[in-house]
């Protein structure tokens, strides 16, 4: 029983531990900081996987940004918890018996199969470029394409979030540049004939009064 | 105990995985726990592609691992946006009352 087994039960244990508390929070704040225990807790697991860069980008990507913003979402929203605990326990038994059959079926699978596995030494060349490079190499080589897709899809997201959360003000007065541009003077200036009026002159009825 | 196998972390995937189906069938009136049960499912997935890239000595399985990240950010980011346009019409986000469609 080496550092490695003692730092995954550890980990595991917290994982664990913190997965269980996301989905029986009371408070919704605290089941979103309880997943920024678990997604850490699972970044720990993968750095003992030596999958360094993946972990890394666990922590920044989702722990830096994706559970920042489920906070900031859950902070903005008026949430009262308490009218969803109604109720909260009644289909617990269902839910219990199936992720035990789930945990059961796979444990019998897993138990069988992936036993005796043992991590492949790595060749000089993986120990010299080490975890981040080589996952450089293989995304900038071989999958460049669905790279360029990944990030088109980000921009589509980017895009979507934006168009769906933007709010126009409705009391808020805008020019249109394209009407300004292409207005004629006759839309601007209106000659209107008027008929002048002609004062009676002054002197004339003074002397008929 | 033995020393590590590949069945410890999957065992250790399909534990979370277990337990955010749970979760769903627990929160199933709030979405925003919805959304968090989901995100969990995800992690357990990526689990199992790390441990099995580990194993198996195949760099690829990071990669794809990489890439369900970049879809999981997405679907984060527009899953809460449509989460605040809901609360914004509907000033709540109680998943039995979005029963509009009447499907």
């Amino acid at each position: 029983m080496n550092t490695i087994t003692v730092l995954f039960y550890l980990f595991s244990a917290v994982l664990l531990f913190a997965a269980l508390r996301v989905i029986t929070a009371r408070n919704t704040v605290h089941a979103t900081l309880y997943l920024v225990l678990a997604f850490f807790s699972a970044s720990c697991v993968w750095m003992l996987l030596r999958a360094e860069f993946l972990a890394i980008v666990l922590v920044l990507v989702y722990v830096g940004a994706v559970m920042v913003l489920f906070l900031f979402v859950v902070m903005m929203l008026d949430v009262r918890s308490d009218q969803f605990r109604q109720g909260f326990w009644k289909h617990f038994p269902l839910a219990a018996m199936i992720g035990v059959v789930i945990t059961l079926e796979m444990a019998f699978v897993l138990m069988r199969g992936f036993q005796p596995t043992e991590a492949p030494a790595l060749d000089e060349r993986s120990i010299a470029l080490g975890n981040s490079k080589l996952l450089g190499i293989e995304i900038y080589t071989n999958y460049l394409y669905p790279l360029q897709i990944a990030g088109v899809l980000l921009l589509v997201a980017m895009i979507s979030a934006i168009t769906l959360t933007l709010r126009r003000r409705k009391d808020a007065r805008y020019t249109k540049p394209s009407e300004q541009v292409r207005v004629k003077a006759a839309d601007r200036l209106r000659l209107v004939k008027i008929t002048p009026v002609v004062d009676a002159p002054a002197g004339k009825e003074g002397g008929a009064s | 105990m033995g020393p590590l196998t590949l069945g410890h972390y999957l065992s250790l995937g399909s534990v979370l995985f277990a337990l955010s189906v749970v979760g769903i069938f627990l929160n199933r009136r709030n979405l925003i726990v919805l959304l968090m049960a989901i995100e969990l499912m995800l992690l357990a997935v990526n689990m199992n592609f790390v441990a099995f890239s580990h194993y198996l000595g195949d760099m690829a399985g990071q990669v794809f691992v990489f890439f369900i990240l970049t879809v999981a950010a997405a679907e984060a980011a527009i899953g809460l946006a449509i989460l605040v346009v809901l609360f914004r019409n509907r000033a709540s986000v109680d998943v039995a009352e979005l029963d509009e469609l009447k499907g």
